[in-house]
């Protein structure tokens, strides 16, 4: 009969043993080492079903195909822009994939998009190490204007989103800012009054240092709530 | 000569005092301190990021990179001379050697990831001290790591075995022996064994059993201070 050495909610360290024996499956970021769990990142220990998940509190970003990502132009060529999302390599954008305008042959492609422009974009394919293709076509899908940028551990990104989106709503609803969060952990934040920008820039903050403790909806409401009456 | 009482009163089986702490550089994706007696050691991570020049990428797996380095006011008066020497070179390959067995990168193919090791002050034990710190920042960046790694010295003085040499044991006037070791503790396997002098082969037994000990205490700290990171 196996057991969770480890309970619930609660931060693991890597190497350290997370349940024991086969009734137990390795979840994300866990492998098996023979009757026993392993986990291999400092994280939060959660069990769903017989799965044994690991939330990792900090780390790189890894690209997955249909990623919604903010990323920035750095190269502008013939047919298309490279874009750093925070991976290794550099993101191919390609000019059909990016728009649906007739574009002469031999155009300035920077008339679109110009070094240091961030657009939101979604990962198409994740070909290899150095493939990675995005594409704009889609709801939500564009060049982003005037605002904030800033940059999340990418791991932290559904705690600022929410169950069905409900955390960024609040924050969204509470400042009357317009928030994108890329789910490789660059957030864009743009408003027309810089005080209610940097109430949402705080809050989101607070969601990042308090990411693993519970109540946290709470807090932010709080927070939120309290800041209203400054501005 | 007989060694029948350490210089700092510590028992033979005894570490000297030892401190850790989690995320002491902001801006790095990973950092830690590590401090043990008066030897502090201070490891920031960066990356993955993308290996130049591109024919040493391996696009099956990520690769580790280490840089160790004393620096010019940490030693006992005398100036260490700052950049690359033979000695920091070959401490860096140890220490990536050392590192390297704990450590998944396979999702990270042709990339880099970058871990400099800087020693603020030294008093001997100073690799096991930029391993132990490497290992909890490289833990704090989200590197996929199937264990952590502590090291920690032994040696002989004076005909006895000792764990943990400070920098008088070191250059103790009899015989010394310094063993530099570093464990996956989880699994038990050795991932550094370096020995300066000359040690009978059941006192190297007796001494790497000692090491092992050491080692468990480090490894709880470094667990401590990881944990104590998210906490409060």
């Amino acid at each position: 009969m196996g057991q969770m050495i480890i309970s619930e909610k609660s931060i693991a360290v890597p190497g350290e043993v997370l349940a024991e024996g086969m009734d137990y499956l390795p979840g994300e970021h866990t492998f098996r080492d023979g009757e026993r769990i392993i986990a291999m990142k400092v994280g939060v220990v959660g069990l769903f079903g017989r799965q044994v998940k690991l939330t990792p509190l900090s780390g790189p970003y890894i690209p997955k195909s249909g990623d919604i990502v903010i990323g920035e132009i750095v190269g502008v060529g013939i047919g298309g822009w490279r874009v750093n999302i925070g991976w290794h390599f550099e993101a191919n954008l390609s000019v059909k994939d990016a728009t649906s305008d007739f574009v002469p042959r031999g155009e300035n492609l920077s008339r679109y998009f110009d070094y240091g422009d961030y657009v939101v974009c979604q990962i198409v394919n994740v070909g290899g190490a150095k493939v990675v293709d995005l594409g704009m076509k889609g709801p939500g899908l564009r060049k982003l204007g005037v605002g904030r940028i800033f940059r999340v551990p990418s791991s932290k990104v559904p705690r600022i989103i929410g169950k069905q989106g409900s955390m960024i709503s609040m924050i969204k609803e509470s400042t009357g800012c317009r928030i994108s969060v890329g789910q490789n952990g660059i957030v864009w934040l743009g408003s027309d009054d810089p005080a209610k920008e940097i109430v949402a820039y705080k809050a989101i903050s607070k969601i990042i240092d308090e990411s693993h403790t519970s109540g946290l909806t709470e807090k932010i409401k709080g927070f939120l709530e309290s800041s209203k009456n400054g501005l | 000569m007989v060694y029948d009482k350490r210089v700092d009163g510590r028992k033979f089986d005894e570490c000297r005092p030892m401190e850790a702490k989690v995320g002491v550089v902001e801006k790095a994706g990973g950092s830690a301190m590590f401090k043990i007696g008066k030897t502090v050691a201070v490891a920031a991570v960066y990356g993955p990021r993308e290996l130049y020049p591109a024919a040493f990428q391996n696009l099956k797996r990520g690769v580790l990179r280490c840089n160790y380095n004393m620096m010019a006011f940490s030693g006992s008066g005398n100036r260490v001379r700052p950049g690359p020497s033979r000695r920091s070179k070959e401490i860096s390959l140890v220490t990536e050697k050392a590192l390297f067995p704990v450590l998944d990168l396979s999702a990270y193919p042709g990339s880099v990831v970058d871990v400099f090791i800087e020693l603020i002050q030294t008093d001997a034990g100073t690799r096991c001290a930029g391993i132990t710190a490497a290992a909890m920042a490289l833990a704090d960046a989200g590197i996929p790591m199937r264990d952590l790694v502590s090291s920690v010295a032994v040696g002989r003085v004076g005909g006895k075995i000792v764990l943990d040499l400070n920098k008088e044991e070191e250059d103790y006037e009899g015989e010394s022996t310094d063993i530099a070791t570093a464990f996956s503790s989880r699994t038990g396997e050795v991932t550094l064994l370096q020995m300066d002098g000359e040690v009978k082969r059941e006192e190297l037994k007796k001494a790497l059993e000692l090491a092992r000990a050491g080692c468990e205490k480090i490894r709880e700290l470094q667990i401590n201070a990881l944990r104590g990171r998210y906490k409060g």
